[in-house]
């Protein structure tokens, strides 16, 4: 039993040396209308310390954050930056307090250079000539001393994402900034790029900088904080020192409730195949080949995993066994070969074909959020005859259904007159997987099952994919989560720019040899 | 999270809206010299103080009914058909290709069959700017914009040449056959007792009106059709998710909103001029955006709002005609309740919801 309460864990953190706190929120609430996102926060962070925040989706983390950064104003309490009684009105003010912020989606332009990013907004005097000399010269000293090697020339379209997240950390440091704060930063990072981002967040940290990781990845809390503080619900649960806590513990915090953090599963007895891709070929609009001759199959009774960095083609290829874009190629479902690119490459023959999707977008794709769950609930499937009488849809069959199938997937709250948008991540999931699940497919695509899902939800959701696996159905599960990947899968495969890299039983896989597939390193096991 | 009642959004918003609009209005008259007061007792006066002015309110809200709806059914897909007005047209050539050269026995089939030719002819009309944007991507504001001069000066061209009876004297077609002559409010209403205006156009076209915005309700609520339009309207992505045909729809949307722009031409040209003349829609088909924008594009707040703009219409008239208020003072009137109920919709919406936040506040 560890220092689980707020009073405990604060003395916990105070106690061994009597610095001034970086920075030291008390009492800090903040309400949208009925809704308390944030209740009460207390915390202190100690200069020079990585501190990460970790709470499920809608805990409040981000609008905390943005209290920090000036985009909301608190309804109580304050704010102390090294000792100092601090009011925060906007992002100019917390940029002169000496607070940077990397987003978790990037705020650059595109299309100028790494320098231009950097000086955007911090230029001095007319001419912007003298603004840019000086910062190349501040680039180059930050690059020497903290490992943040980037080209200042070479346009942010042109660099990978790891490298553009590089170019924000440095945007905040050439404002000075002496706590930095990381929203979700490891979501589009290959395993090595994540490593390097903690090497450098290593290095900033002994050189004085404060620190503050927002994530929902248990790992990297464990990996790298000093100090973590839980939210759950809008209040901050407890503040702990890393060292003495367990991912178990740190869970359990978030949710209220014990979590079993490994799925529980019997081997797979797979049967015959149920799907068989071969040399799949896609070109998108602006002509680039984004799947490169992909082929695989899965059996009956069996979860084949696809690893890989978002981006290299797993997106095109559940897509296109979705019916939702044509390729080349021959995929064929139960020995029965399906139109690619005629008048029956959509999503209804699909469906006919026994193939149900959970798309990666579910709110762009999957659901309709305006939509009210009931409604969504035959999202793809409105033209069956139980559905719809003739033209007319028959909705107060689909009301009852879509009751009956709420409570059964858990959804929360479970009524069907809401519209999807006002259910969170992980409820809004559960809409969808129910629908897909419920008529017993033969193949079963799943995108991302648990982004932008809570804790709770994920438990549940991981165990319908393993029970829909033991009633002998085919699933193709696209992850970036490798971790999720290695828990469910019965095979794994790895994509790299719009190839199949290898292929591994789970039992065999190793996060390291994954991880370089990932990167685009062949380990000579190809399949 | 609901931000306030949806009564509020749907009744109180609108209302307020209104009534800036008429605030600013009566200042602008007050700037030219006459008395507000006055001008809006004329006004009322004039378009429903009588069942003369109830005639033409009717009349003109009829026209709007058809053309409002045609703008709202494309804008739950969120196509914004700006090409009313040139289907309208068309679909009064409709109209008069189904009078002038068939013969009918009675009133009720010639409806039947010119409300049948107008919404082919509009849907036609509205068919190649679909097909363009759904195929092509050309933006069907822009097509559709330009299909209105289109419609113009083919009809120009027909009313001054091939379908110009011999003989006549201004740029219309003959007048229609006696049997297809529809039956006013006043012969409809005159057998249950009640007396209405011989002389004002409000015509049987009116329930069919009131029919179209009943259909349209079941279409977009209750069919699997409105069931996709909408999915499409809110995200297409999804929709190709579910598969929904991007190209189908909008197709198809743009058939059935062409088809009730040009039924309108069952009012104007059918129940009222009784012959096509030159430019017979007066811009009801611009109208009609406006109330498709006011009406939130819900078939019944179309209803409400052609009403309104009927009686704008009329009470217009009546204004120039009794005052030295130019009669160019009710487009003004007209745009300024455009601009508060479409364009600044925001500015009147926040504060409202910011005042009910409040009293749920102190009352939670």
């Amino acid at each position: 039993m560890a220092a689980d309460t707020t009073d405990g864990a604060r003395q916990a953190t105070a106690a061994p040396d009597a610095q001034v706190p970086a920075i030291e929120l008390r009492g800090i609430s903040k309400a949208f209308g009925p809704v308390q996102a944030n209740k009460d926060i207390r915390v202190r962070v100690m200069p020079g310390t990585i501190h990460g925040i970790i709470g499920e989706n809608g805990a409040g983390k981000s609008t905390l954050m943005s209290i920090l950064y000036g985009f909301y104003k608190a309804d109580a309490g304050e704010i102390f930056i090294a000792g100092r009684k601090t009011t925060i009105p906007d992002s100019q003010a917390a940029i002169a307090a000496g607070i940077g912020m990397v987003f978790q989606h990037f705020k650059l332009v595109e299309n100028f250079t790494v320098l231009e990013n950097i000086v955007l907004g911090a230029e001095e005097g007319g001419l912007l000539r003298p603004s840019l000399a000086k910062a190349r010269a501040a680039l180059k000293s930050l690059a020497e001393e903290y490992e943040l090697n980037v080209d200042p020339d070479a346009v942010i379209e042109d660099i990978g994402v790891g490298m553009q997240q590089r170019v924000e950390i440095l945007k905040a440091l050439y404002r000075q900034a002496d706590i930095l704060i990381l929203d979700e930063p490891t979501g589009v990072l290959t395993p090595p790029e994540a490593d390097h981002l903690f090497r450098i967040l290593r290095n900033l940290r002994d050189e004085g900088k404060t620190i503050i990781l927002i994530t929902h990845k248990l790992r990297e809390i464990m990996d790298i904080t000093d100090t973590v503080s839980v939210m759950r619900r809008g209040e901050m649960t407890a503040t702990v020192k890393t060292a003495e806590t367990s991912p178990e513990q740190l869970a359990e915090l978030m949710v209220g409730r014990k979590v079993l953090l490994r799925v529980e599963k019997t081997p797979a007895t797979p049967g015959k195949p149920v799907l068989e891709v071969e040399n799949l070929r896609v070109v998108d609009a602006s002509g680039v080949e984004r799947l490169r001759g992909v082929s695989f199959n899965i059996r009956a009774g069996e979860v084949l995993g696809l690893a890989g960095v978002a981006g290299n083609g797993q997106s095109e290829l559940l897509e296109v066994l979705g019916g939702m874009m044509p390729a080349t190629g021959t995929v064929r479902v139960k020995g029965a070969p399906i139109d690619l690119t005629g008048p029956h490459a959509d999503g209804q023959s699909r469906r006919a074909a026994g193939i149900a999707h959970v798309p990666e977008d579910r709110q762009r794709k999957g659901l309709i959020m305006d939509y009210a769950a009931w409604e969504n609930s035959v999202f793809g499937y409105h033209r069956d005859p139980t559905i719809a009488r003739g033209p007319l849809m028959r909705n107060t069959a689909i009301l009852d259904h879509a009751e009956a199938q709420m409570q059964r997937f858990d959804v929360r709250p479970p009524n069907p007159r809401l519209p999807a948008k006002a259910f969170s991540g992980g409820n809004q999931q559960k809409v969808v997987l129910a629908r897909e699940i419920e008529r017993g497919p033969d193949l079963l695509l799943i995108g991302q099952p648990t982004r932008g899902v809570d804790i709770g939800a994920i438990e549940f959701i991981h165990q319908q994919i393993v029970a829909l696996r033991d009633a002998g159905k085919a699933i193709l599960l696209v992850s970036v989560e490798l971790d999720e990947i290695m828990a469910l899968s019965d095979r794994i495969a790895v994509i790299f720019d719009g190839r199949i890299m290898g292929e591994v039983a789970a039992e065999d896989a190793s996060a390291r040899e994954l991880g370089l597939m990932m990167a685009g390193v062949s380990t000579g096991k190809a399949a | 999270m609901e931000r306030m009642p949806k009564w509020a959004d749907v009744v109180l918003i609108p209302l307020i809206s209104l009534l800036l609009a008429a605030a600013i209005s009566g200042l602008v008259i007050l700037a030219i010299g006459e008395d507000p007061v006055n001008a809006l007792n004329l006004m009322v006066k004039g378009a429903l103080g009588s069942t003369y002015g109830w005639g033409y309110t009717l009349y003109y809200a009829t026209n709007f009914m058809f053309t409002g709806l045609a703008v709202a059914v494309a804008f739950h897909a969120r196509l914004f058909n700006i090409g009313g007005e040139g289907q309208a047209m068309l679909g009064g050539l409709g109209v008069a290709l189904v009078c002038l050269y068939l013969p009918w026995p009675h009133w009720s089939l010639a409806l039947i069959a010119s409300t049948v030719g107008a919404a082919l002819f509009g849907a036609a009309w509205a068919f190649l700017p679909a097909i363009l944007q759904a195929k092509r991507g050309s933006h069907i504001v822009i097509t559709t914009i330009m299909f209105n001069f289109i419609a113009a000066a083919f009809l120009n061209w027909l009313l001054v040449g091939p379908l110009k009876p011999r003989g006549g004297m201004d740029p219309s077609t003959a007048r229609f056959p006696e049997a297809t002559n529809l039956p006013s409010l006043h012969d409809i209403l005159a057998p249950l007792g009640i007396e209405f205006s011989r002389a004002a156009p409000a015509n049987v076209s009116f329930l069919v009106g009131i029919l179209a915005c009943v259909l349209v309700w079941v279409l977009i609520w209750r069919t699997r059709l409105g069931y996709e339009i909408r999915a499409f309207g809110h995200s297409e992505p999804a929709a190709r998710y579910a598969g929904i045909s991007p190209t189908k729809i909008t197709v198809i949307t743009m058939l059935i909103s062409g088809g009730l722009a040009g039924m309108m031409a069952i009012n104007n040209v059918m129940g009222e001029a009784e012959r096509l003349v030159l430019n017979a829609t007066e811009g009801a088909g611009f109208i009609g955006i406006a109330v498709a924008l006011m009406g939130r594009s819900h078939p019944f707040g179309v209803f409400l709002a052609a009403i309104l703009f009927g009686f704008l219409y009329q009470g217009g008239a009546e204004l120039a005609l009794w005052t030295s208020i130019p009669r160019e003072l009710i487009i003004v009137i007209q745009a300024l309740v455009i601009l508060f109920t479409g364009a600044l919709d925001n500015m009147v919406r926040i504060p409202l919801e910011k005042l009910f936040m409040a009293l749920r506040r102190r009352g939670a």
